[in-house]
């Protein structure tokens, strides 16, 4: 039966494959599909986000095809370089990283395209591209941790990296060298330019991607990003259009071991400043003095529950966390006690922390706090009860008093410290 | 001031749950509402509408009953409200989506200001504001947590970066990304709520704001979602034993070898 209501003819229920078997009203994120006659039905709320095209054991939902461009061409794969007062951004070397995996699988280069005030002095003429030693060290680190080659565009106009000049600056290296693949951070910056950019050469932009591949059969590539909140991983592609661009999130992909003995090329490309426009302006640039890494940024929370027993017992929580780099969070059972403020709290009405390891102290695990803290890479659960569900979600869990456990953990670092 | 106030109807929450007997998604309590940043994004309006006077234009994009959205909108304090709607429109990516309303906005002009959430809670990708700014060839700032100057042809702004905040001057027209920060969204008014209900809220199709079928929705959209799926929350735990000296030690080295520490 095809969808009777307003997307008739873009996705349908192929009836005579439909076995009624309902995986896709389950799995439908907008509740959009019901049964009728036992056949699935597609109705108006529908977003087309093809979770039941994936989901349907009997391939009987169709979706028609995106939209097409020309030939897709293009070669090479660009990172675009963030930086701040001379200092590169670490996604930038992690982009790199993955960036040479999928120059290699498609036969191409890496280039890094790094705009600026002042970032080509030394890094070599226009008319002399040099090999990697004689660069800039800019230029020169960016050839060490990947890139084949570094794209230069230098202009006052470039200084603090407005979003406005630096992607006209872009789009006319794009235009010129047409890259198949076009790479920046998930930062602040990278997700506030590269849709300008991608808006500006009408192509496809893929947010903070948590995965990066190729499909060689295709020659695209293959891009995995969470969604609804980390609760839904989307696979997305952008098959007609180049460059095809991402953001990628930080800390996701590694970086390469700097390597000194890497030669590359340093292009640098003449730009007209007058077409350099900015209509916006930094006045001013203040870091946020906190004390404390802020929950959400952290590669390692310590977080504590009920088990504590009290207010006085986070300072274990705290010590443990400044040795390790961390921050602190808790359940809402402790921020309910009192035992600490709100701005700690992790899980569906608190914060939603996707660290390197969490820590979990005395929590028990409610759904609702799995909810704020199961995408963390690594968890550890430290608890009395062994039937605690927080157990079944830990890659590692520690059945004990963590009065005991806990200063046991403080002085085995400092041990290792010393 | 004149101004526009981009939001999305999403899904109420974005939890998904795992039947562990099929294996498929439970979403319980499909029921929409106004994307929660863009509640902040309105009240920023209605702020400024409040101090400067003017008027607050609030638009979305979406299937008709994307209409409640708007009505919410307008008990919150919007003077206007226009729906996006039309099967075309369907399937749009981020771009898809910006080209729409920027096309959509045009026929507004003149304005001072649009203001779009942070991001979306369902789609993420917090892309759409700047393709919109793009679009319409205004400047814009993301993240911002504080309008702290406004006046006709300029703006100065604070927006939270990394671990900094930075002060932004902007010319206006322009367009500004919130985070929650920025207010405390009020609760809808007796009398909002009555002017919601009697308000006519046009509907626009890609010929009313002069884009052909083929630059919107799905045929408009460069990206596609190939597949999603819900990620792994099982997983194989080791149960650590010992005293705590030795639970300790063992520990900290498996973090160390899985190179977490
Ligand atoms: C699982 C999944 C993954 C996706 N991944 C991508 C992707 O990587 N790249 C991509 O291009 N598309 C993607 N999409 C499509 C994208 O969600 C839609 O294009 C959507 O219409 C806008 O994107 P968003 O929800 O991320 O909004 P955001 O860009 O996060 O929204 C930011 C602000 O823009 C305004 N806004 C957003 N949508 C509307 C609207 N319809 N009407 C009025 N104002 C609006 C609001 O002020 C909102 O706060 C994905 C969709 C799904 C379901």
């Amino acid at each position: 039966m095809m969808a009777d209501g307003a997307l008739s003819d873009l996705i349908r229920v192929l009836a005579d494959r439909c076995t009624g078997c309902e995986a896709c009203v389950g799995v439908c994120p907008t509740g959009a599909i019901e049964m009728r006659e036992g056949v699935a039905w597609i109705g108006d709320a529908c977003n087309l986000c093809r979770a039941c095209v994936s989901t349907c054991p009997a391939e009987a939902i169709e979706v028609a095809a995106t939209a097409r461009a020309e030939a897709a061409e293009g070669r090479g794969v660009w990172v675009f370089v963030e930086h701040r007062r001379g200092q590169v951004a670490p996604v930038v070397y992690e982009l790199l990283g993955q960036a040479r995996g999928l120059a290699e699988t498609l036969g191409t280069k890496v280039s890094a395209v790094l705009a600026g005030e002042g970032v080509a002095s030394g890094a070599g003429a226009a008319a002399d591209p040099v090999a990697g030693e004689g660069a800039g060290p800019l230029a020169a680190e960016l050839i060490a941790r990947g890139a084949d080659e570094v794209l230069v565009v230098d202009d006052p106009a470039l200084a603090d990296l407005r979003e406005e000049p630096v992607a006209t600056a872009l789009a006319d290296l794009v235009r010129e060298r047409k890259p198949e693949i076009f790479l920046f951070g998930a930062t602040a910056l990278g997700r506030s330019l590269a849709p300008r950019l991608a808006a500006r050469l009408g192509t496809g932009l893929t947010a903070d991607c948590t995965g990066l591949d190729i499909d060689p059969g295709r020659r695209i590539l293959v891009q995995t990003r969470p969604a609804f909140g980390g609760n839904l991983m989307a696979v997305v592609v952008c098959p007609h259009h180049r460059p095809q661009m991402a953001t990628a999130r930080p800390r996701v992909f590694r970086p390469l071991a700097p390597d000194a003995s890497r030669r590359g090329e340093v292009i640098t490309f003449p730009v007209d400043g007058s077409r350099l426009l900015s209509r916006t302006r930094l006045l001013d640039y203040a870091e946020e003095v906190t004390e404390m890494v802020k929950l959400e940024d952290a590669d390692i929370i310590v977080a504590g529950g009920r088990g504590l027993g009290g207010a006085e017992h986070f300072s274990l929580l705290f010590e443990l966390a400044r040795l390790l780099g961390g921050a602190v969070g808790a359940s809402r059972a402790a921020v309910d006690a009192g035992w600490i403020p709100y701005y700690h709290q992790v899980g569906q009405t608190g914060k939603t922390v996707a660290p390197k390891v969490y820590i979990a102290v005395g929590i028990s695990g409610a759904i609702q706090h799995l909810a704020g803290m199961s995408s963390a890479d690594v968890i550890v659960a430290i608890n009395k009860n062994p039937q605690a569900p927080i157990f079944k979600v830990a890659n590692y869990g520690i059945v004990g008093d963590l009065f005991a456990v806990i200063p046991a953990l403080i002085e085995a670092i400092k041990r290792r410290r010393s | 001031m004149r101004i526009i106030v981009l939001i999305k109807q999403v899904p109420e929450s974005t939890e998904v749950r795992i039947n562990p007997e099929t294996n498929t998604l439970i979403r319980e309590g499909v029921k929409s509402i106004i994307n929660p940043f863009d509640t902040y994004a309105l009240e920023e309006g209605v702020l400024i509408k409040e101090r400067l006077g003017g008027t607050v234009v609030v638009m979305t994009m979406g299937p008709p009953q994307a209409r409640e959205a708007l009505q919410d909108a307008i008990a919150l304090g919007a003077d206007e409200a226009i729906l996006l709607s039309d099967r075309a429109f369907a399937g749009a990516d981020t771009l898809a989506t910006s080209r729409a309303l920027a096309a959509a906005v045009r026929k507004l002009e003149p304005y001072d200001l649009i203001i779009c959430g942070k991001q979306a809670i369902d789609g993420d990708t917090a892309q759409v504001g700047p393709e919109v700014a793009e679009f319409l060839d205004i400047p814009h700032v993301t993240y911002v947590r504080k309008v702290r100057e406004l006046e006709p042809g300029r703006a100065v702004v604070e927006r939270m970066v990394e671990g900094a905040v930075e002060t932004v001057e902007m010319s206006l027209p322009g367009l500004i990304t919130v985070v929650k920060d920025i207010n405390q969204p009020r609760i809808p008014s007796l009398k909002g709520i009555m002017k919601a209900r009697r308000a006519t809220i046009p509907v626009w199709t890609p010929a009313d704001v002069g884009l052909p079928e083929e630059v919107v929705g799905l045929r408009g959209s460069p990206t596609a979602v190939e597949k999603v799926f819900v990620p792994q929350v099982e997983r194989r735990g080791e149960v650590i034993e010992g005293s705590p000296e030795e639970v300790a030690e063992v520990l900290l080295s498996r973090l160390q070898s899985v190179g977490v520490l």
